[in-house]
């Protein structure tokens, strides 16, 4: 048309504006569009009778421009030359491809419609034109702006609308409904959506079934570009230029609108101005460098070159260590790479943990049959302490690899080892690999060393009591007991025959013959009483020249009021064959006589007291050693005038003829329990409750020269035999043993000691513990008798 | 006169110093000496006079080297122990007072030390490593098989892991194993590396839980150590052998086989297939190394050239170990517990692989007609079998090994009871158990007394003590005798008297038992106690030996009672 020609040709901007307002026209013939099924129906279409002359106006107007649609595309070209020189060109021959493409749609709608529908597609481009500098569009607006299908519908309302322009203002957004930014969800119950610009109700269209959105989406060839607006309730059918943008947008392209290569507008200049805006001169500050931060920068420069800082090295994950690094770490030989002298100081002083035990055949999981525990070796096991078992598992057998189950405790003894590695004190042992044989002292043979004792001969059987002491006569015909069954028997040794019997009036604790070859003289000690009896035996001169000296003695001038005295004996006692009493005022332990028969001794007191000499042809008494308690035994040297007195840790020599304390033996023992001196006077043997013999050479020292541990327990008595090098002791183990003890006349040569035979026999009593109390040689013969708590002596030859 | 001698303050009295004494003269905390001791392999000692160590005080006391506590005060391990308590203050500071910027930069700059220095402390030259690697070893193999938890950290099972599979392919490369056994805490492997015997345990490869009783911590600053240890070790062996570390495998195409790629990332096909330890590694340089010969030596005397016979056999019996199954393949099935089976199999020279889809790293299927030998561990019937291998018990393999030859299969087809497992590590002097089977029922007879019927074999075993109860008899019968004619009267028969017959061997043994006896008696008190202790000792064997004898005895009895019947 020439007038649009015309207009076109004098100021873009007017044209602009009435295109741009094209559209809104349209919104607002929307607007009214929504009122289709509404009751204001009927003034609507009297509107569109009132308006119809005017939108014809408009419509050959409309016309007028789709007829040129060409040419006026051009005169949009030429237009944007005007504006912006070159960048602009592609944009718009790119809208005048989708005018074009608008104007191919449009001829197909074109049989329903004609002209009116396009005009709105056509205002919108022009609208997106025109916010060409706006930097961001949403796309709900474009969406929201045209709807075809309500263009569709009522073309005619909006010709009929004249106010269109009064309520439209081209920036705003197309909103017809008036409810605000409120969720539509709270419409959800009404049957209107909201409000239009009048104030009447907006009501929701009819909505399908799902058959009929079914056959839509069959049908509708457009269905896929189909979104609901929840504003208006319409299905909205988005044009190809919008599909365009939205796909453009998700892309992350540019939107086709505005200049992508804008010259840039320096505001803030970094260029100085000559000339300075303000007159203020700049602070002094300005141009001095600030001291803070010197100092700052300083510190920072200093803590660089200390290493304190260092640079920020990057890292995946802040709490995960890097794996270690591997390489050769002893590349280097020993005897390049020299340690330190303390270094190897501390290697050479080390001590190796031992290694671990290796497994024996109990640990297999299929062990041979006889490893595996029986029942009773289970509760056996059960019962013991941990430390105790030699195995630390229990055997067990598997019938294949594939059922052996995880062994539980192996963490536990893995800890244990730890443990062991670094809190166990370590120490170096020396391990002996030595043959046990040849431990074992060379000695000469026992068969080399005969005679001495060997089986036992004889049993004599009489006693009902333990039996303490035995002694033998000199002439060896015959020996005394006496025990705790208050009797003192006789016995011949060849035949075991109980010859005569002695009721005490107490328990005999020892007999002693009288040494002296011409009487016949047993003493007994019995509770304070020492008795002496004249069993009539053997020589009947002997028997009658006993009777005879102990007739001459005067019993009235015997001292009395000591620690003993002698007292006489009546007839009754006489007639049985005591002949002699000796009284003492404590209990009497132990006699003994001196070699030549006149002097002995005694020993008084309840568990060791005090010795007493006495002389029998004086009916003399005294107490030399006042001092000395707790004497166990007392004994006069064979051949000298010594004195031996055993107290219970030492033994002290006293020689008579001096009157002196010759010597004090030291037997480093508990308790001594008997002494016994060597034929030949040189040796003493002193045996110990604490089952040691000590073997006193009394030329050398007062230490002993040997300690003999035979025993296992408590030494009751030790004897030397007259005649043969042999010696025995007695314990309460219940055996005597037999040594050889060779004494030579070379002072060079020390003594031999062998132990030669064990004697086994007596049986020991549970109740006191006692076994073997007396054990006596035969004076002459290599016999030796034995006293025992099992109420009989023995005799073994 | 001189100047007066102040005690203790030369000799013993200097040269230990106790726990509490060393602690403060570090000045760390007790648990940090502990850790501290751990890793610089620092122990107490046990000094020779204890009083005098110990200033003569009696009390009981741990006691260290001066010289140990002097040479671990220079470690500087010690300043990384207070640098993270330091850490740990700060980082505690950081977060009660929410300040997460800091308390991350703080973990980021979270104090490590390493352990490198101390590892070639200990062990100056390479081969003491390998003497003390027994118990790195088997606590390495341990922690590979935890769980992950608060007190065994991923990180140190990962790399137990690891370095373990790592070592088992040095051992199989250089057919060093040696001995094996399966016993019922795991399984025991020996190996002889670079002339050192070193023998480890393997836990049974069945999930394993943390026991609750086992304070982790102590063994996690050894294992700690240990791993950087094993590192160093594989390393060292690896370059050895000319082999390159960290292991490739060495046929390269193999590795990244199409089937397993789809279900894995390659680095985990790659450590899955290294776990799996079927194919050789790569090798460093291209370099085959000779096979070392035994020279031959002249011997000076006889006695030199026994030893260097039986170092000569010695020699031909490792060297046969090591080509043992070579050239033979073996398939193993799915029950069989496969880690230790291919271990020791390739370590002797086989070849051996499962069913594709139980693990990684197979190389043939069971079809192959190459299988010499399919190890199975359930009864697997006739039918099934294929005709061209023989089927095995898996034990069958543990036994070649150790006796060091190819055993005969028959006792160990499948579904037979199998013959006992015996430990390789028991020397011929003890009880020798028999390798045949025993098919029996559980033992529960008693036992009869041991000397009833023991016989004449076992009156050498303990002549003293029957020569004793044979000495005492005389005199035990006559008290007996005695005895009698007391407590009744005997009849007066008079018997014919019969010759007495002196058996002159027994009296004989008697008087020699006799006058040994006698001879003990006579030993001075030190040698006597040892004596003692070595005949002690002998009697315990024998006793022991006696007994298992005995058991076998009845179990024989009994098992071939059963089977008439």
């Amino acid at each position: 048309m020439s007038t649009a020609k015309v207009a076109t040709a004098s100021t873009t901007l007017k044209r602009k504006t009435a295109q741009d307002a094209a559209p809104v026209a349209e919104t607002a013939e929307e607007l009214i569009d929504l009122f289709v099924d509404a009751p204001l129906s009927e003034e609507e279409d009297e509107e569109g009778s009132d308006n119809s002359s005017s939108s014809a106006d408009e419509e050959e107007q409309d016309g007028g421009v789709e007829e040129n649609g060409e040419r006026e595309t051009d005169e949009v070209e030429k237009e944007s030359d005007d504006e912006d020189e070159d960048g602009e060109s592609d944009d718009s021959s790119e809208y005048s491809d989708l005018g074009e493409e608008d104007s191919s749609n449009e001829e197909e709608s074109e049989t329903e419609d004609g002209t009116a529908e396009e005009k709105p597609e056509k205002g919108l481009s022009k609208k997106r034109s025109s916010e060409k500098t706006a930097a961001d569009i949403s796309p709900a607006s474009p969406v929201a702006g045209p709807s075809k299908p309500a263009a569709e519908t009522d073309v005619h309302a909006v010709r009929a609308d004249p106010a269109e322009y009064d309520i439209d203002s081209s920036d705003e957004e197309d909103l017809r409904n008036t409810i605000g930014n409120v969720p539509m969800e709270w419409y959800n119950d009404y049957p209107h959506l909201g409000y239009d610009w009048e104030g009447k109700k907006i009501l929701k269209p009819a909505k399908g079934d799902e058959l009929d959105r079914f056959l839509k989406r069959m049908d509708d060839p457009e269905f896929w570009k189909t979104v609901h607006d929840k504003s208006t309730g319409q299905d909205v059918v988005l044009s190809n230029e919008d599909v365009d943008l939205i796909m453009r947008l998700q892309q992350g392209k540019l939107t086709g609108q505005g200049d992508p290569y804008e010259p840039y507008e320096d505001v803030f200049s970094g260029e100085v101005m000559k000339t300075s805006l303000v007159t203020r001169p700049p602070h002094k500050r300005s141009f001095i460098p600030s001291l803070l931060e010197k100092e700052k920068v300083g510190k920072l420069v200093h803590a660089i070159k200390m290493g304190w800082i260092k640079p920020w090295k990057p890292q995946t994950d802040s709490t995960e260590e890097p794996e270690p690094q591997f390489y050769a770490l002893w590349e280097k030989e020993k005897t390049e790479d020299p340690q330190s002298k303390s270094a190897r100081a501390r290697e050479r002083n080390a001590t190796k943990a031992p290694k671990m035990k290796l497994p024996g055949h109990a640990e297999s999981y299929n062990p041979p049959p006889e490893y595996l525990l029986t029942d009773e070796e289970k509760k056996k096991r059960l019962e013991q302490d941990p430390e105790d078992r030699t195995l630390d598992f229990v055997p067990r057998s598997y019938p294949s690899m594939r059922l052996t189950p995880s062994w539980m405790p192996l963490a536990r003894e893995r800890l244990d080892r730890c443990l062991d590695l670094y809190l166990c004190p370590r120490k170096t042992v020396l391990k002996v690999h030595v043959n046990p044989e040849d431990l074992i002292p060379k000695l000469p043979k026992p068969k080399d060393l005969m005679p001495f004792p060997t089986v036992q001969a004889i049993i004599y059987r009489g006693h009902t009591g333990i039996v303490r002491g035995i002694s033998v006569h000199p002439d060896g015909q015959f020996f005394a007991s006496g025990g705790d069954d208050s009797t003192i028997r006789i016995w011949e040794v060849s035949t075991g025959r109980c010859f005569k019997t002695f009721t005490a009036p107490d328990k005999v604790v020892s007999v002693a013959w009288c040494p002296k070859a011409d009487v016949c003289l047993l003493a007994a000690a019995c509770g304070n009483d020492l008795l002496f009896f004249n069993p009539e035996i053997g020589d009947k001169l002997v028997c009658s020249n006993t009777d005879r000296l102990l007739g001459e003695l005067d019993l009235s001038v015997a001292p009395t009021g000591g620690i003993a005295s002698f007292l006489d004996v009546n007839d009754a006692e006489r007639a049985v064959g005591l002949r002699l009493k000796l009284r003492h005022t404590k209990k009497v332990t132990s006699i003994s006589w001196h070699g030549k028969g006149d002097y002995f001794s005694t020993v008084a007191g309840d568990s060791g007291g005090q010795v007493v000499l006495h002389q029998l042809s004086r009916l003399r008494s005294q107490t030399p050693f006042k001092k000395l308690t707790l004497v166990q035994k007392a004994l006069f040297h064979p051949l000298k005038p010594f004195f031996f007195v055993c107290t219970q840790r030492s033994v002290r020599i006293y020689d008579l003829s001096k009157n002196l304390l010759k010597k004090v033996l030291q037997p480093s023992c508990s308790t001594v329990s008997s002494i016994a001196i060597h034929p030949k006077g040189d040796n003493v043997l002193v045996g110990s409750y604490d089952s040691r013999l000590c073997w006193f050479d009394l030329d050398s020292s007062v230490k002993p020269y040997q300690t003999l541990r035979h025993h296992n327990n408590g030494v009751r008595q030790v004897v030397f035999h007259n005649r043969y090098p042999l010696f025995a002791s007695c314990s309460d183990d219940g055996s005597v043993i037999i040594s050889h003890g060779m004494v030579y006349n070379d002072l060079n040569e020390f003594p031999l000691i062998v132990p030669v035979k064990q004697l086994k026999g007596h049986i020991k009593d549970g109740e006191s513990g006692l076994a073997v109390l007396d054990c006596q040689f035969h004076p002459h013969q290599p016999w030796i008798f034995s006293a025992g708590a099992d109420k009989t002596i023995r005799l073994f030859v | 006169m001189g100047k007066m001698k102040k005690k203790f303050a030369s000799g013993i009295a200097t040269q230990y110093i106790s726990r509490s004494q060393a602690v403060k003269r570090l000045q760390i905390s007790l648990k940090d000496f502990r850790r501290l001791c751990i890793l610089k392999g620092v122990y107490p000692n046990e000094p020779k006079n204890k009083k005098r160590a110990n200033k003569g005080s009696t009390a009981v006391k741990t006691f260290y080297f001066m010289k140990d506590i002097q040479f671990l005060a220079h470690e500087p391990i010690i300043q990384k122990f207070r640098d993270f308590k330091v850490f740990v203050k700060k980082l505690k500071k950081a977060v009660v007072y929410k300040n997460p910027l800091t308390a991350q930069r703080l973990r980021r700059n979270k104090p490590v030390y390493k352990l490198d220095h101390i590892v070639k402390e200990r062990y100056p030259a390479f081969v003491d490593a390998i003497r003390d690697l027994d118990d790195c070893l088997s606590m390495c193999f341990l922690f590979a098989t935890l769980p992950k938890s608060r007190s065994t950290p991923e990180r140190i099972i990962r790399m137990c892991r690891r370095l373990t599979v790592e070592f088992m392919h040095y051992v199989i490369a250089a057919k060093a194993l040696r001995k094996v056994f399966v016993s019922i805490k795991g399984i025991y492997y020996q190996a002889d590396i670079q002339g050192q015997t070193v023998t480890w345990i393997v836990p049974h490869a069945v999930p394993s839980y943390q026991p609750a009783d086992v304070d982790f911590k102590i063994m996690l600053t050894f294992t700690d150590f240990y791993v950087t240890m094993l590192g160093f070790v594989n390393f060292n062996l690896y370059t050895q052998l000319n082999l390159s570390y960290p292991p490739k495998i060495a046929a390269e195409d193999d590795v990244n086989r199409a089937d397993d790629r789809e279900l894995v990332t390659a680095e985990e096909n790659f450590r899955e297939r290294i776990s799996a330890m079927n194919q050789s590694l790569m090798t460093a340089v291209g370099t085959v190394e000779e096979e070392p010969q035994m020279d031959q030596f002249p011997a000076a005397t006889e006695t030199e050239a026994s030893a260097v016979e039986q170092a000569r056999q010695e020699f031909e019996k490792v060297k046969k170990l090591a080509a043992l199954f070579a050239g033979k393949k073996f398939y193993l099935n799915r029950e069989v517990p496969r880690e230790p089976l291919v271990f020791i199999i390739r370590a002797c020279g086989g070849e051996c692989s499962w069913d594709r889809n139980t693990a990684f790293g197979a190389t043939f299927d069971e079809n192959d007609s190459a299988v010499s030998y399919q190890i199975v561990d359930r009864p697997i019937e006739k039918k099934n079998q294929l005709i061209n291998r023989y089927y095995l018990q898996p034990q069958w393999v543990f036994d070649s090994i150790n006796a060091r030859e190819v055993l005969p299969i028959e006792p160990y087809l499948p579904g037979q009871k199998l013959p006992p497992h015996l430990s390789p590590f028991v020397d011929a002097t003890g009880y020798q158990p028999s390798r045949e089977t025993v098919i029996l029922p559980p033992i529960t007879e008693r036992v009869p007394d041991i000397g009833m019927d023991e016989g004449e074999e076992n009156v050498s075993d303990s002549d003293e003590d029957d020569a004793s109860s044979d000495e005492e008899s005389p005199v035990s019968n006559k008290s007996k005798d005695g005895k009698k004619e007391e407590s009744s009267k005997p009849e007066m028969v008079v018997k014919r008297g019969a010759p007495k017959r002196v058996d002159q061997k027994h009296s004989e043994m008697v008087q020699n038992a006799e006058e040994k006896r006698m001879a003990i008696l006579a030993m001075p008190k030190k040698r006597r106690h040892l004596y003692e202790q070595i005949m002690h000792s002998k009697k315990q064997q024998q006793k022991e030996v006696r007994k298992l004898t005995e058991k076998r005895k009845v179990i024989e009895g009994g098992g071939s009672g059963k089977k008439k019947v």
